[in-house]
């Protein structure tokens, strides 16, 4: 996610790259843009266009799959994406003072980022902690039993 | 020393998030520094989830846990000799004898926390593979005969039996079929199919694979949530351990049958845990779920006949062919055959997974397994099998668990899953997460579901704020009674469970007067 931001040139050699790798794959769309996203950090606008010739689609096919699933981003994230669960088991323990919290100390709300530009939050709707809730995702890494206190310790160390 | 001692620290997302690979890595560390020879098996987890990182130690008694242990702890736990099980106030005895895992039945998550998860060698060692052996000298009726005697019904939620669906794959003739594995476990308060494929994928390996002997199937996919990303890093390499030992591929240990499996990874939406919609996904395209009939078994993935079973359905099929139907059938009771991984989470003290035959009661997993809240108050409600489960009150806590029990308190089983809350909640709060939640996720096919949860979000606001109170509470439960008849899948079909539960058991919070109908009619 803390990818610099690739070239024209760059994003088209990827998403060429990505179609080589998946060719001949059944229903190949969703790893294809999967892949894209993990090496640009978000799907560009110009890799729409290659992908949907590829995979003989129209690009308002692959707009609306891109569009239809919350994972998938049409901008570049900030270098830390923060999760936080706001499902039931999480609020069982505590989950909207959290979720207040974050939105709280990052001066933004969910969906968005940090007017410094150095933190993304993102609702998730579980994590498969509910054990041991709340719980976080921090680029990718899952934190459990997380109190507010321990959310600013992780941010503070751009976890 | 000479011989090295094996010490488990598991690799479990559940572990890795409260620390493990940090004290993985301080286990080692301390280690090198004092000379002593030890060997780390990253493992599984036991599902004794308050105590992770729970870490254990063989010894010739019998494996001894010390946890939660946090990596500030290992020095200590090397003074207190605990390679030799020495004693220390995070040891917590013999593993198996801790009463919350000793008074389980582990069929399914037998082999979970105990073996290296990707060890062909340590699987075969406690049994794997045994069932595939059997499934591949059989019949394929034969097989699905195994399965439909064992009573196994379908552990994703809608119960539904395995073997008649595979039957139904088997006797459609095609060219080519499919078996698909639904992991895309996202309902609150459940975690079995994470724990299970990232401490024994190996199972559900072999379980796709009997299901695609039984039913004529050479491809399979495995469908995991983004939001697992350790599972499928997990499963991936497992398959390809799995390639390379000769038990997927072209010809399975030489028997001339194929089989292979691909692991797809969704992209964050619900609604693709419903299996038409997941089709949808796996076809690369948007998850809008799809009306049935016709039946996945008969048009399902690529419009060929596909079995599409839950991750815990299909891990359990590999001890049912080893051990026999029979074996299985015996746990259980009623129509409802077999064991079932609970899931405890929420506000308890003691959140883990129980693998227990059906019939206990919730009232058993809350206080025997659970120990209570986790806050220290009164324990007020339970939500039973995911965001689209009932909330169940203390007075229905002690109806046995299991499939038609529970749709007899107009309830559901589902997955397993249970989230407790303690008398801070508030129930017309939830509800009203029920419809907001129903409103994010819905895939837009249907009206009930896409414009009724955003007007039952509106309306249980009114009834909050006290606007027309009666009448939006009448107006609220025809707008779940068109939901609950009116949606295609379960998603709003069954969205009213949760709100309708809340309102007839706790209608004090909706600013109501307290219930005067029997709590048999929920929904």
């Amino acid at each position: 996610m803390n990818t610099p931001p690739l070239s024209e040139d760059a994003v088209q050699q990827v998403t060429r790259q990505v179609l080589q790798r998946h060719a001949g794959q059944a229903g190949s769309l969703l790893p294809v843009l999967h892949d894209i996203q993990h090496a640009v950090g978000f799907i560009p606008a110009s890799a729409v266009s290659i992908v949907a010739t590829a995979l003989q689609l129209s690009r308002a096919d692959v707009h609306g799959v891109i569009s239809f699933y919350p994972h998938f981003r049409q901008a570049p994230a900030a270098p830390v994406v923060l999760e936080v669960c706001r499902a039931e088991a999480c609020q069982a323990m505590g989950g909207d003072h959290l979720a207040a919290h974050a939105q709280q100390q990052l001066g933004c709300g969910f969906h968005a980022t940090s007017p410094d530009g150095k933190v993304t939050l993102e609702p998730v709707y579980c994590l498969g902690l509910c054990a041991q809730s709340p719980a976080v995702m921090i680029n990718g890494q899952p934190h459990a039993r997380v109190t507010p206190d321990r959310l600013d310790q992780l941010l503070a160390q751009g976890a | 020393m000479t011989d090295a001692i094996t010490v488990f620290v598991p690799r479990d997302s559940a572990a890795l998030a409260v620390g493990a690979n940090d004290v993985a890595r301080a286990i080692e560390r301390e280690a090198a520094a004092r000379g002593l020879a030890l060997a780390i098996v990253r493992n599984g987890s036991r599902g004794l989830l308050w105590l992770e990182t729970l870490v254990e130690v063989q010894t010739p008694a019998g494996r001894v846990a010390y946890g939660p242990v946090q990596a500030g702890d290992v020095p200590g736990l090397f003074d207190a000799d605990w390679l030799r099980g020495g004693d220390h106030p995070l040891c917590q005895g013999l593993t198996e004898a801790i009463p919350y895992l000793k008074n389980q039945q582990r069929l399914t998550f037998a082999r979970v926390g105990i073996i290296d998860p990707l060890s062909l060698a340590d699987y075969q060692a406690h049994g794997g593979f045994a069932g595939l052996k059997k499934a591949l000298a059989m019949q394929p009726a034969a097989i699905v005969d195994e399965v439909t005697e064992s009573g196994l019904r379908g552990r994703g939620g809608a119960a539904f039996p395995t073997g008649i669906k595979w039957k139904t794959v088997l006797t459609t003739p095609a060219d080519q079929k499919y078996i698909a594995c639904n992991a895309d476990e996202g309902d609150s308060g459940t975690f079995s199919d994470r724990m299970l494929m990232e401490g024994d994928p190996y199972t559900l390996i072999e379980g796709m694979a009997i299901a695609g002997m039984a039913v004529g199937a050479t491809c399979g996919y495995i469908y995991v949530r983004s939001e697992y990303p350790y599972a499928i890093a997990t499963l991936n390499s497992a398959i390809q351990k799995a390639r390379q030992g000769g038990w997927l591929g072209d010809d399975i240990q030489g028997s001339g049958r194929a089989f292979d499996l691909e692991v797809r990874c969704g992209a964050g939406a619900y609604i693709c845990g419903e299996e038409t919609s997941m089709l949808e996904s796996l076809e690369g395209k948007r998850g809008v779920v799809r009306a049935k009939p016709p039946l996945p078994a008969i048009k399902g993935l690529f419009g060929k006949p596909t079995v599409i079973n839950n991750v815990i359905s299909l891990a359990t099929v590999p001890t049912i062919l080893a051990k026999g139907a029979a074996y299985y059938r015996d746990y259980g009771m009623g129509r409802s055959k077999g064991t079932l991984p609970f899931q405890l989470a929420g506000n308890l003290k003691q959140g883990g997974l129980v693998e227990r035959a059906f019939g206990l009661t919730l009232r058993e997993l809350l206080y025997d397994y659970g120990g209570g809240s986790a806050s220290g108050r009164p324990l007020r409600a339970v939500q039973v099998g995911g965001p689209l489960g009932a909330y169940l009150p203390e007075s229905q806590w002690d109806v046995p668990l299991d499939y038609e029990s529970y749709v007899g308190i107009s309830a559901m089983v589902g997955h397993g899953g249970l989230v407790a809350f303690d008398d801070s909640v508030d129930m017309a709060k939830m509800a009203q997460y029920a419809m907001e939640f129903c409103a994010v996720e819905s895939c837009g096919k249907c009206t009930p579901c896409r414009i009724g949860a955003v007007r039952g979000t509106e309306v249980i606001g009114k009834i909050r704020e006290g606007q027309q109170r009666e009448q939006q509470v009448h107006l609220l439960r025809d707008l779940c009674d068109t939901m609950l008849g009116g949606s295609l899948c379960a998603l709003g079909g069954m969205t009213p469970y949760p709100v309708l539960s809340a309102l007839n058991h706790f209608p004090e919070d909706f600013g109501l007067a307290a219930p005067h109908q029997p709590a048999a009619t929920a929904a």
